[in-house]
């Protein structure tokens, strides 16, 4: 029984990984059909010489990174304010935050467009960065606001007894108690930002494109090999982010 | 002194950003454009959806979510009890190998099952090589509903282990032990404590898996060989050249409904593993 319950998860895991490990053999593979000749790194070389994909690479790391750092600069201070919102003005702010989780992307993607349309803001690296803000604040005050509940309030109200201004013991007392859920809250806006597609498609502009429009667009043409060496290199990426939230997060708990 | 302030500049931003684009939806999908290009309020539109031809889109976008979203449970469901039991050595890398794939890239993932699948694919090159296939047979995995429906599989299946196995990692377990102290066998503590238990992760599961598989347009366009048109295609091509903007937005309307009812009619879902993805 024991044996067999591993097995079924084992077979999971193969189902979950085969076409992960077998896009990271092709990307060694030195002939472009499917048809195994030669170990070598030539992908990875025109990886780094194929002007769109390498630009589609640089618009998706900068929109991640703008976009996530204004999100979590934004949404840590959003939520301060939130926390101290009484009940039922708080319950409607956390009701329109709660939107932009719960519906269907393809729908908060059309909405965007429209916005940005009858704002008649050109698309491109901009609104992608607006759209991509628009979803990543809500899951930094998600993150975000369950610390300042367990945050000591007696703490920051010590520091202003003690003459600091609000502002002052907000940077130095508060911000330093709920620093894991910020950082939480950043990691998971950078990596919904580098994944995101289906927003994207709508709130970006012409020749504008990110990795997922990239793969897109690519998937109905048929695709370079470099894409495999790329893939193989996002993956590598992913697993240390991922390593790094968990030693994290464990270490936070063992803490606690 | 009071920090309630420091929420204006988001209130002001989620008006702009979540209120003002949701009302735009709203606005575009119950109007249409006159002929001096003026907005005309109308529900024509409504009506143009509720037809055959688009109910029918609808019917199948729904079918296919929901066939995923069974299989998914069938599949995902003893994953999570296998991997929230007691004895399971090396769990937390076992759920860390199970997350990864949710992270990585879901057009990458997707795009990557061709090279497995194609006609002239691994798959087929296996089978042809044990003998099972003829050196010129192929069957053929792709460009159907079938495919559509794997992929989405495939690419939700981690969002249905994670909640259930979230509440079954919370159940307490002395309450099983006293089920089983009371003369239950192992059927019985099942069906009647440890199911019923984790209906609240199979729920939330249900809801994570079912609306990105009914607003998908990507998975069924690259798997099928845009074969499969699902609501995802058709609002996707109404935005694109040619398109009706308003017809685009009130068959988003339609199906922010539809799926706010569906939500409506749900058991209680687990609340807690719903933003907190990352174990």
């Amino acid at each position: 029984m024991k044996k067999l319950q591993k097995l079924y998860l084992y077979l999971i895991l193969v189902f979950l990984y085969a076409p992960i490990i077998i896009m990271i053999i092709y990307s060694f593979n030195e002939s472009k059909y499917r048809v195994w000749t030669k170990f070598s790194f030539k992908w990875y070389i025109e990886l780094f010489q194929d002007g769109q994909i390498m630009s589609a690479l640089s618009n998706t790391l900068l929109v991640a990174v703008i976009a996530s750092v204004l999100s979590t600069i934004f949404g840590t201070i959003a939520a301060i304010g939130i926390n101290s919102l009484k009940k039922w003005r708080k319950s409607a702010v956390m009701n329109i935050t709660m939107l932009p989780v719960l519906n269907p992307d393809i729908v908060t993607g059309i909405a965007l467009m429209l916005l940005f349309f009858m704002a008649k803001l050109p698309t491109g690296r901009l609104t992608l960065i607006l759209a991509h803000m628009s979803f990543c604040i809500p899951y930094v005050i998600l993150s975000v606001l369950p610390k300042l509940k367990q945050a000591d309030n007696r703490t920051y109200e010590a520091a202003l007894d003690l003459g600091a201004t609000p502002a002052l013991a907000t940077w130095k007392v508060t911000l330093p108690e709920i620093m894991p859920g910020v950082i939480t809250g950043f990691l998971m806006a950078f990596t919904l930002s580098i994944d995101d597609f289906i927003i994207s498609y709508f709130t970006t502009g012409p020749g504008v494109e990110n990795l997922s429009i990239l793969i897109y667009n690519a998937a109905k043409k048929g695709v370079s090999p470099s894409i495999n060496a790329l893939s193989a290199l996002l993956f590598a990426v992913i697993m240390l982010l991922l390593i790094v939230i968990n030693v994290r997060t464990h270490r936070a708990s063992e803490k606690a | 002194m009071n920090r309630r302030w420091y929420s204006a500049p988001y209130l002001v931003w989620s008006l702009i950003f979540i209120v003002v684009p949701m009302l735009m939806v709203a606005f575009y999908g119950l109007t249409v454009v006159g002929e001096d290009g003026s907005f005309i309020f109308s529900l024509e539109n409504i009506k143009r959806f509720f037809t055959p031809l688009y109910l029918g889109v609808l019917g199948r976008s729904a079918l296919y979510a929901a066939i995923s979203t069974v299989i998914c449970i069938i599949l995902g469901y003893p994953a999570a009890l296998i991997l929230s039991s007691k004895d399971l050595k090396h769990k937390s890398v076992m759920m860390f190998l199970i997350v990864i794939p949710m992270w990585m890239n879901l057009l990458l993932r997707t795009y990557s099952w061709l090279s497995l699948l194609e006609n002239e694919g691994l798959i087929n090159q296996f089978l042809r090589f044990i003998g099972i296939l003829g050196s010129e047979e192929y069957i053929q995995f792709l460009y159907g509903e079938g495919a559509v429906i794997f992929g989405m599989v495939y690419n939700f299946l981690p969002f249905m282990i994670l909640p259930i196995y979230s509440v079954m990692s919370k159940m307490d377990y002395s309450i099983i032990n006293a089920a089983e102290d009371l003369g239950a066998n192992k059927f019985n503590v099942f069906r009647k404590v440890i199911f019923p238990l984790s209906i609240p992760g199979i729920s939330s599961g249900i809801t994570m898996v079912f609306i990105p598989a009914i607003t998908t347009f990507a998975i069924s366009s690259i798997l099928s060989g845009n074969n499969v048109n699902l609501l995802g295609n058709v609002i996707e091509k109404q935005f694109g050249i040619g398109g009706d903007w308003n017809f685009g937005s009130t068959m988003s309307l339609v199906l922010m409904i539809f799926i706010l009812i569906s939500m409506f009619v749900m058991p209680d879902s687990e609340k807690e593993s719903q933003g907190g993805l990352i174990i």
